[in-house]
């Protein structure tokens, strides 16, 4: 025979447990939608129809390894880098088409980002004498900038080093072999240079890091000088 | 007065040792001047053939699930063996299927003081072969004279690593020159371009990337694909004749 108040004391712990169960559910469903407000991705600003504007791009043809300017009409952002990654999206859209002459999947939303960046003068005058240039001082630059909370003011003249940041799948999916990456990397950096002048330097990430090559063959880790990727009309890289 | 006599008599014995001495050392030097100057040694001549990829890299997928690095490394062996005959000095990168970092693969051809270095590649995409120098600004290389001064320009000591091969890009261009004349006459279908490689921008040596896709017929179409044997042993026997052509122009003073 249980005693009474034990059987009190039983149904008041069932109630407790009953009562922090539920306490606990409510608790968790608050901290879910808390995290969720917290990622919310939406765009705060309503997005803008930009007016169509003449862009022009270097496409790479593999028959003849040349790269031919092609004008196109397409809506541009004001801000420049959006400006950039627009008309990178542009170039890859029509790599990725089924007729395409320089055949690369992906598309336009390969290209992530386009961050533009004053070049410093020291870095300007050693890219004059010297095309390449070696070392990770653009991207640690580009990393400060990034992960700072208040972007550097730029200059609004002068030329501009041009980061180009693609996605993995990009890279693991583009053709190898040497002709095929160095007409790719060429033809971005020559648009970038046609429709931006003052970028005159580019350089690349993938997923935002550094990548020794494209895919297998073009080096990724150096900076173009993207005035020389401008050939004339049809001719060879 | 007998020691004054002495002296004399020493003077005049040391004068004929002397006299005798010159014209015994002028007998000889005309005995060596009339001799024929044994030959010049045959100066060095070495070529690294660096298969790209391997181990892990497997490089490009090609024609018959062919992958790149297996396809390289056949042309390198095949390469090697043509110029070993033509009694040509060779340094491959790799012998078998292992991975090499590009950067090994540029400390071996720097090694080698290598005349002439090719970095074998393929691709299915394209039609015909690709030569590629590096596209780094060329520096004015030790052999070349400052126009303003008429004399040979002084080399650097040191060279960055990532483009060492600045000093070498006109030897690596004249190069390719040659290849090309040599591919051409083969009858191959050539197309000229730079580039960048990191293995070929660190190499002191004048440096070619070869990359051969697949064989271009007179309509502009597939003729010969990079499983043909017969087009593999014709690209090589080219690539050969090429180099054998390099080495007599090395040779010239």
């Amino acid at each position: 025979m249980i005693p009474r108040h034990q059987k009190l004391l039983f149904g008041i712990l069932l109630l407790a447990s009953l009562v922090m169960g539920v306490t606990l559910w409510q608790l968790r469903e608050r901290a879910h939608k808390r995290l969720i407000a917290g990622q919310d991705s939406a765009p705060t600003r309503a997005p803008e129809v930009a007016p169509a504007e003449q862009a022009t791009l270097l496409v790479a043809n593999d028959s003849d390894s040349s790269m031919r300017t092609q004008i196109h009409s397409l809506p541009l952002p004001a801000d420049p880098g959006s400006r950039a990654r627009a008309v990178l999206g542009k170039l890859l859209d029509l790599y990725a088409a089924p007729d395409a002459a320089h055949p690369v999947p992906g598309g336009g939303s390969s290209v992530l980002q386009v961050f533009l960046l004053p070049v410093p003068e020291s870095a300007a005058s050693a890219a004059a004498s010297v095309k390449p240039k070696s070392g990770d001082s653009s991207s640690a630059e580009f990393r400060a900038n990034t992960t700072g909370a208040a972007p550097r003011e730029q200059p609004q003249t002068g030329p501009q080093l041009a980061v180009v940041n693609l996605t993995g799948s990009f890279a693991a999916s583009h053709p190898s072999g040497i002709e095929a990456e160095t007409l790719t990397v060429l033809s971005i950096c020559g648009t970038l240079h046609a429709n931006q002048p003052r970028i005159t330097q580019v350089r690349f990430l993938v997923d935002g890091q550094t990548r020794a090559t494209l895919a297998g063959h073009a080096d990724l880790t150096r900076t173009y000088l993207a005035g020389d990727a401008v050939p004339a009309e049809g001719t060879q890289p | 007065m007998p020691a004054r006599l002495e002296i004399r008599t020493f003077l005049h014995a040391f004068d004929r040792v002397f006299l005798v001495r010159l014209l015994f050392w002028a007998l000889l030097s005309c005995v060596a001047a009339a001799q024929p100057a044994p030959p010049a040694p045959q100066a060095r001549f070495v070529v690294v053939l660096d298969a790209a990829h391997g181990g892990d890299d497997a490089g490009g997928r090609l024609a018959n699930n062919q992958l790149e690095k297996s396809f390289t490394l056949a042309l390198s062996v095949r390469l090697r063996s043509l110029l070993g005959a033509r009694g040509i000095q060779v340094v491959t990168t790799r012998e078998s299927d292992v991975g090499v970092e590009p950067e090994k693969r540029a400390e071996i051809a720097n090694h080698a003081q290598a005349q002439a270095c090719l970095s074998l590649h393929a691709s299915e995409n394209g039609l015909g072969v690709y030569l590629f120098a590096s596209s780094l600004s060329p520096a004015l290389h030790p052999s070349d004279k400052d126009l303003s001064l008429g004399t040979p320009v002084q080399p650097t000591r040191f060279a960055a690593w990532k483009t060492a091969q600045t000093a070498w890009v006109t030897r690596s261009l004249a190069l390719e020159g040659v290849l090309h004349s040599a591919l051409q006459h083969a009858g191959m279908s050539v197309t000229l371009g730079r580039t960048s490689l990191p293995v070929v921008d660190s190499m002191s040596c004048p440096a070619v990337a070869v990359e051969i896709a697949p064989e271009m017929g007179p309509d502009k179409k597939v003729a010969a694909g990079l499983d043909d044997l017969d087009y593999q042993a014709r690209v090589a026997e080219a690539l050969a004749a090429a180099l054998v052509e390099w080495r007599s122009e090395a040779h010239q003073p």
